[in-house]
């Protein structure tokens, strides 16, 4: 059955000028494409048929003879009311389309070519643009663990406020399933389809929080999917979710644990560009509080810092108190039952970012002959006395780089020949022995000297150490009677840490 | 094959209506589980509908669930089998259980079915006065969901969405607007009444919703206030100076707290709102937080970029401090680079210009070739704002003319051509080296330029030219179209400079080019030739061929394609793609004189509420209550505000109050908690009983602030001898017979909240003994020198001081006398404090003008019983305070305190203090500066000023290897100076 609707509509287009425009059309809405009838005069007429999202026409049919026309039209359908996200496509890599869910009336998933269209222009899935226009549609899309996040959007509304959505969406499902990939997706196909019913009504966002979802939808876990094949239990929640009805959305209600903890991950990323000559171009430190909270009750807890000028910028998860910072600098809040992020921060101030290693760097090419020189060696600068670990050197070579001859003095290389990335995995630092990797890189013969000097991408890892040297100095818990276990750590890692050669 | 196939379908779907039709909900469950993971796949399964539907009713919350979502789905195409569902939603609407009210009437609004519009119509409106503020939630959210389906129901939508606007829980208040916005945006009067309420309850609600509310009261505000900016652009000349409406004073206020949200969204709404609403001296906030979003997901950046790249051609300075965040690496997707590479270019000036024209040559050696293209075009623009850099710039684009990659040339070529336009006199020898060019470089667009440029300047290559065009003429066929223009072009400003030379190579060229297959070059040679060969045909253009050819052709401006695109509101889809999108709102401008500002005056009756909600508010963002229903929480609500209204004290209000004071200063203090009960119980039945503002009052002075620094009046003195005043203040809150307009009644609120955000903490301060506990006789005094700003007068320096009552029997009337200064110094005394009782601690602030030396203040601290000789002596470091410098007007004004103003010492650092973190750490501590930003990782640089005189005091920390460094020292007042390195010296190596 059809759903047939009597619209109108104006057509401005006309098979030749002497044409009366088309009067009125027989809308075909569902999955059937859009057509127009045409009546020319009482004894003509011609098939318009809407071709998907574009305002070209096509004329399927008519009983003067010609067909297969195409022109253009453009039509004053009345303007559908807004909402904000329509629709989501989640597609792979390689760029089928594996899940699609409408919540509103049904898009064709041929909306997607245009995105599909603007993927093959772009050599890198990360340079498709995010917002792309099409001729009826907008589509955001974002693009986390190679996957493709597709939303479909008819009408203005913030483009940010649907990409943190999308990713809100992504973070829930690594959330639930410890990873977000199709294969994962896939498995648990009815449960995320769930998740997105309840994230979302009409297109705008209902709820978001991870604790009241789980009240509703809970996550799998291995025993409860033995039980449920065999009695066959739910998924459900059977309680209803009371999360959503108090005034701290974040936390579920009902909370109880035999082993009340509290433990906080101070992490830090040192963002730097170093220039040729090893000093400082631009340094930060991005830092983050990873909680993971359980605790009985409804505990009101202050984490309080030896030393919170450091901070240059903050960003809160809601549940604190951003008055209580302001005034005193603790962050007083009532925690979401579980994994959560507190706070993110910045330190800027570029000298108080510590650089903990050095690289001394030289890769040069050949004039004469193909092939070039590559030599470099890492040593710790500012560790704060503790061992850099995890050290790894990854470098885009050019075009023109056909292989690598090299030698490390600790760990291996790697030189991937499609991509073109060298990978120098080196491990522990050991300041006694330096470690260093040299050799000949050859290059395809004929080609020009490669004019620039790849630049080389420092990881690492330090354990035990914020770097910018912010402390947790104490956690205090009010509200409940019971003594938690607390414990805080410290990391710190290089972030997007650049050495330009 | 197809029929075969959909037998086969067409039996799966059997075996499943099967299940469904079984008595087991085992069964029903796996048939819906495999039926939504064909729809999650896009496989149709209409067929299945009447099987499924009939399990609406099922007792299984799980396969019922899923039944909604198969409903919802299909019910648009099946229309009369879905009617039969709508029985089941029907009852639901009336369960006793809020959570399955709201739950049916989503459904049943979900369902896209014209014919039940007005049973829809009923149970929004029903749902709208719903007891539970969950229920009204989704009531709200059904409203755009009917609109869409019949939007001829928009007036009794609107009525329905009036009385939601008025509901007073967050949890409404974002999905009510929501609705607003999709249903009836033009109707802005009826914002005005819920306006106050907005703002304040703003920061409480759910994250998406705070977006559009922000959004929707940006658009308010550009209707009803007037441009906090408007002095700005008009000289004035006798008009009325600005004064910012206290509303619009509140939206600002109270929106900026959410730039520190996680969400990426609600930063860029409060961006937006600033940039839109805040006189131009205060948007520079929201810079920070937009560079903090810059860490995010690279979607989230671009999306950023694009706001910043428009806000930076307007608010240059704002952007300026972060010029280093916009640094490109070279793992940045293509778009990200492009638009770093706009914001730096809007962000350079005569300052800075050299770094960022350094770092531009590094982009330049990049391999991604677009992004190359991309930067000389900047380096363009950069030239031709930016006249002192305009020679520098053009000899680098100079030397990439040499550049291997024929990309990087001919975009050179083309950027070169434009900046030569601009002083073609003075560059005839680049003219000449462009021209060699022609021999090599094979990009049309290059070659089109360079034979444009000789042309246009014919004159000053007159050798040269006339050569090119015979290379031209020799390679003419081969050459691309826009090649072939150009060197007709070139042909015809030869000819009529230099016919002697040219003549026949011009008849050469339009004579190939009649023959050209382009018909815009065959068009093109007809009408040259028509024009510059006479002819007894030709008409009387002929004789104006030379001014056609040579006219001054004004130079192009390059500008950023950002230029102008805030018109759209920013953070909008409209804005990024720079085109309306649909159902956009336009931004209003601003009206020429404000609308009347009473409309957003609620009745008497709801005024009194809201002062106390401001105060609520105030302390929920202390302390949370933790109260589990909101349902219970509103009914609390209610009778409290009842209780208001009927009595000025309200004894409920004050626990809570108390409760909050408590977690601050159990926070604080390192006393245990049985003692801060007890002194809280104590000072409660003493000093603070009468109203919220005092209990505010007592909180502030719990944090160490004094109030005095707040206010210009006497502070909170004691109760019994300033009975008086205390109530006249109360007067103010005499919530029975409130006559004062809003503004009044929020300002001694307000402040108190300004001054809550201006304390930085106190931790880290160290202190110093005034009185010992034994010569005290019980009374121990501690100070430390708070580093605050001392309001009352800025010349003196802050002391904060801690009273401590160790004794068994009350200490009353504290006070200072006899004060013994130096001449010059000057004292503002601490108020009296009228009573420490036993066990008890309490703060004052007093401030001192030490006249810039480290001579002590001495005076008498007396008790009702004793006097104390006591005295403060300040370290060197705390008579100044921190200035902000950049490293620019660092090294100018070092520059200016040469010789007998700089004191250098050499020193080995502490082993503990080689990094610059410790460093700066140290210096901080011992001398209150503050640090100006330094390019180099060598050195560490500090700046203050003498807090008396304002003479500068700068200090350089230089290290070198092995903990050598070097310690110097500039500053007007030599004294100062020399105390300082010794300060300084012993901080760093000890």
């Amino acid at each position: 059955m059809i759903l047939q609707q009597q619209i109108s509509v104006e057509l401005n287009m006309r098979n030749s000028p002497s044409d009366p425009p088309c009067q009125s059309a027989l809308f075909k809405g569902g999955h059937q494409n859009i057509t127009f009838h045409q009546h020319v005069n009482p004894s003509q007429f011609i098939v318009w048929e809407l071709l998907q999202d574009g305002p070209i026409c096509r004329r399927l049919f008519s009983n003067s003879g010609n067909f297969w026309h195409t022109g253009t039209i453009s039509c004053n359908i009345p303007e559908l009311a807004a909402e904000m996200i329509h629709s989501l496509f989640l597609i792979n890599h390689s760029g089928d389309i594996f899940l699609e869910k409408h919540w509103k009336s049904v898009i064709s998933r041929s909306v997607c070519d245009y995105f599909f269209e603007a993927k093959e222009k772009a050599v890198d899935p990360e340079n498709v643009s995010p917002v792309l226009q099409t001729p009826h549609h907008y589509l955001i899309t974002i693009y986390r663990d190679k996957l493709f996040f597709l939303s479909v959007i008819q009408t203005e509304v913030p483009p940010l406020f649907v990409i943190e959505f999308l990713h809100r969406v992504a973070d829930t499902i690594q959330d639930y399933f410890g990873e977000c990939s199709e294969s994962v997706i896939m498995d648990n196909v009815v449960t995320v389809y769930e998740l997105l019913e309840e994230m979302l009504d009409n297109g705008f966002p209902l709820a978001t929080e991870s604790n009241v979802l789980k009240e509703m939808i809970r996550p799998p876990t291995i025993l409860r999917s033995v039980v449920n094949t065999l009695t066959g239990g739910s998924n459900v929640g059977d309680t209803l979710p009371t999360g959503q009805l108090s005034n701290i959305p974040w936390r579920r209600a009902g909370v109880k644990y035999t082993n009340n903890e509290a433990y906080f991950d101070v992490i830090e990323e040192i963002d730097a560009i170093l220039d040729k000559s090893g000093s400082t171009v631009f340094a930060e430190i991005q830092g983050v509080i990873e909680a993971c909270v359980r605790l009985t009750g409804m505990p009101d807890l202050t984490l309080s810092f030896m030393n919170p000028r450091l901070l240059d910028d903050v960003s809160f998860h809601p549940c604190v108190r951003f008055k209580r910072w302001e005034s005193e600098r603790v962050l007083s809040f009532i925690p979401p039952d579980g994994n959560f992020t507190l706070m993110n921060y910045h330190v800027s101030s570029q000298n108080l970012v510590a650089i903990p290693v050095y690289v001394k760097q030289s890769i040069t090419f050949f004039e004469m002959g193909p092939c070039g020189r590559l030599d470099i060696t890492i040593g710790p600068k500012q560790t704060m006395g503790k061992t850099v670990e995890a050290l790894m050197v990854t470098i885009h070579m050019p075009k023109a780089v056909l292989s690598a001859n090299l030698t490390p003095t600790q760990g291996n290389y790697t030189y991937d020949l499609a991509t073109k990335v060298l990978v120098w995995d080196i491990g522990k630092l050991n300041p006694q022995k330096l470690p260093n990797l040299r050799g000949s890189l050859s290059l395809q013969a004929g080609a020009p000297k490669p004019e620039d000097n790849p630049s080389l991408n420092i990881d690492l890892k330090i354990q035990q150490v914020a770097i910018s040297g912010l402390k947790v100095s104490r956690l205090d818990m009010y509200g409940e009677k019971y003594k938690p276990f607390k414990g805080v750590k410290y990391l710190t890692k290089a972030g997007k840490f650049q050495v330009r050669t | 094959k197809g029929t075969n196939f959909q037998c086969f379908s067409s039996l799966r779907h059997d075996d499943l209506k099967e299940m469904l039709d079984s008595n087991k909900d085992s069964l029903k469950l796996e048939a819906m589980k495999r039926i939504v993971a064909m729809i999650a796949r896009g496989k149709n399964t209409s067929d299945l509908f009447p099987a499924v539907v009939k399990n609406v009713a099922c007792k299984n919350i799980e396969v019922k669930k899923l039944v909604y979502v198969y409903l919802v789905r299909y019910a648009e195409e099946q229309q009369d089998l879905a009617l039969l569902s709508i029985s089941t939603f029907q009852r639901g609407l009336k369960d006793p259980n809020q959570l399955i009210r709201a739950s049916a009437l989503r459904v049943l609004s979900s369902i896209r079915v014209t014919i039940i519009v007005p049973i829809m119509m009923l149970a929004i409106k029903e749902a709208a006065s719903d007891m539970s503020p969950y229920v009204r939630k989704t009531a709200a959210h059904a409203i755009p969901k009917l609109y869409s389906l019949d939007p001829e129901q928009k007036d009794q939508l609107i009525e329905v969405i009036e009385k939601l606007l008025a509901d007073k829980t967050t949890l409404v208040a974002g999905s009510v607007v929501m609705a607003f916005e999709e249903v009836c945006p033009e109707r802005i009067d009826l914002i005005h009444k819920n306006y106050r309420k907005l703002c304040n309850l703003l920061i409480d609600v759910e994250e998406w919703g705070q977006v559009v509310i922000i959004n929707m009261l940006t658009r308010y505000a550009r209707t009803q206030f007037l441009n906090p900016n408007m002095n700005e652009e008009e000289e004035e000349k006798d008009k009325k100076p600005y004064v910012m409406d206290p509303d619009h004073r509140l939206l600002l206020r109270n929106t900026k707290p959410l730039l520190q949200s996680r969400n990426a969204a609600v930063v860029m709404a409060v961006a937006q709102l600033y940039f839109h609403l805040a006189p131009k001296a205060e948007v520079g906030v929201i810079a920070k937080a937009l560079v903090r979003l810059l860490r995010s997901h690279s979607e989230v950046q671009y999306v950023v970029l694009q706001n910043v790249a428009t806000m930076s051609i307007k608010r240059r300075g704002m952007f300026e401090p972060y010029l280093k965040s916009f640094y490109i690496r070279s793992t940045d997707p293509t778009q990200i680079k492009v638009l770093k590479l706009e914001v730096l270019t809007n962000l350079a000036n005569e300052t800075n210009i050299s770094t960022i024209l350094r770092e531009f040559q590094t982009y330049i050696k990049s391999m991604d070739k677009d992004f190359v293209a991309a930067t000389i075009q900047a380096i363009g623009r950069c030239a031709t704002n930016i006249g002192e850099v305009r020679d520098t710039c053009l000899n680098g684009l100079v030397q990439l003319l040499s550049n291997r990659d024929e990309l990087v040339v001919a975009e050179s070529v083309v950027v070169i051509k434009k900046l030569l336009q601009m002083q073609p006199e003075k560059h005839s020898d680049i003219i000449k080296h462009m021209a060699k060019l022609t021999d090599n470089i094979q990009v049309p667009m290059a070659r089109a330029s360079i034979l444009w440029l000789i042309g246009e300047y014919c004159e000053h290559v007159p050798k040269i030219a006339p050569d090119v065009l015979r290379k031209m003429a020799k390679s003419f066929t081969n050459e691309e179209d826009i090649v072939k223009l150009q060197i007709i072009n070139l042909a015809a400003k030869l000819y009529l400079t230099n016919s002697k030379q040219t003549k026949l190579l011009t008849q050469y060229v339009l004579n190939l080019a009649k023959y050209d297959q382009n018909y815009d070059i065959r068009d093109r040679a007809r009408f040259i030739r028509q024009l510059i060969v006479p002819t007894e045909k030709s008409g009387a253009l002929s004789k104006y061929a030379k001014k056609l050819f040579l006219a001054l052709k004004p130079a192009p401006v390059l500008e950023s394609p950002f230029k102008d695109r805030d018109h759209f509101q920013l953070g909008s889809l409209s804005h990024l793609l720079n085109a309306k999108a649909g159902g956009y709102q336009e931004l209003p401008d601003w009206p020429e004189a404000a609308p009347d500002p009473s409309v957003r005056n609620v009745e008497v009756k709801d005024s009194v509420q809201s002062v106390p909600s401001v105060i609520i508010n105030f302390l929920n963002f202390a302390f949370f209550s933790s109260e589990q229903s909101s349902e219970e929480e509103e009914r609390k609500h209610e009778r409290k505000s009842k209780q208001r209204k009927s009595e000025s004290e309200s004894e409920s209000d004050e626990e809570e109050d108390s409760e909050s004071e408590s977690s601050q200063t159990e926070s604080e203090d390192s006393e245990s908690e049985a003692e801060v009960k007890k002194k809280k119980k104590v000072l409660k039945k003493t000093h603070f009983k009468h109203s919220n503002m005092n209990i505010c009052m007592y909180s502030c002075q719990c944090s160490f602030i004094s109030f005095q620094a707040a206010e210009s009046k006497p502070p909170s003195k004691p109760v019994k001898k300033d009975n008086k005043k205390e109530k006249k203040e109360m007067s103010l809150l005499d919530l029975d017979d409130c006559k004062f307009s809003h503004a009044n009644m929020y300002r001694p609120f307000l402040h108190l909240l300004l001054c809550l955000q201006t304390i930085s903490p106190s931790s880290a301060l160290k202190s110093y003994e005034m009185l010992h506990r034994i010569t005290g006789e019980g009374l121990s005094v501690e100070y430390c020198f708070s580093r605050q700003p001392f309001s009352p007068d800025a010349n003196m320096v802050a002391v904060q001081m801690q009273f401590t009552n160790n004794a068994t029997s009350d200490t009353k009337n504290l006070h200072m006398e006899d004060v013994k200064l130096q001449s010059g110094m000057r004292v503002k005394e601490f108020p009296e404090i009228e009573l420490l009782p036993a066990g008890e601690m309490v703060t004052a602030v007093m401030g001192i003008d030490f006249c810039d030396s480290t001579q002590a203040a001495n005076f008498q601290l007396c008790t009702h019983t004793r006097k104390f000789f006591v005295s403060i002596q300040p370290p060197v470091g705390e008579l100044m305070r921190p200035v902000f410098l950049t490293e620019n007007e660092f090294k100018k004004e070092q520059g200016q305190l040469m010789g007998m103003n700089e004191i250098t010492e050499k020193i080995t650092l502490d082993v503990k203090c080689r990094n610059e973190h410790s460093i700066v750490q140290r210096v901080i501590t011992a001398a209150n500066l503050s640090r100006v930003p330094c390019g180099s990782d060598k050195e560490c640089r500090f700046a203050g000023r003498t807090v008396t005189s304002s003479s500068l005091v700068l200090v350089t920390v230089a290290t070198k290897e092995e903990g050598a460094a070097k310690l110097t020292i500039n500053c007007e007042k030599m004294v100062i100076g020399t105390m300082l390195v010794k300060d300084i010296l012993l901080a760093l190596t000890q």
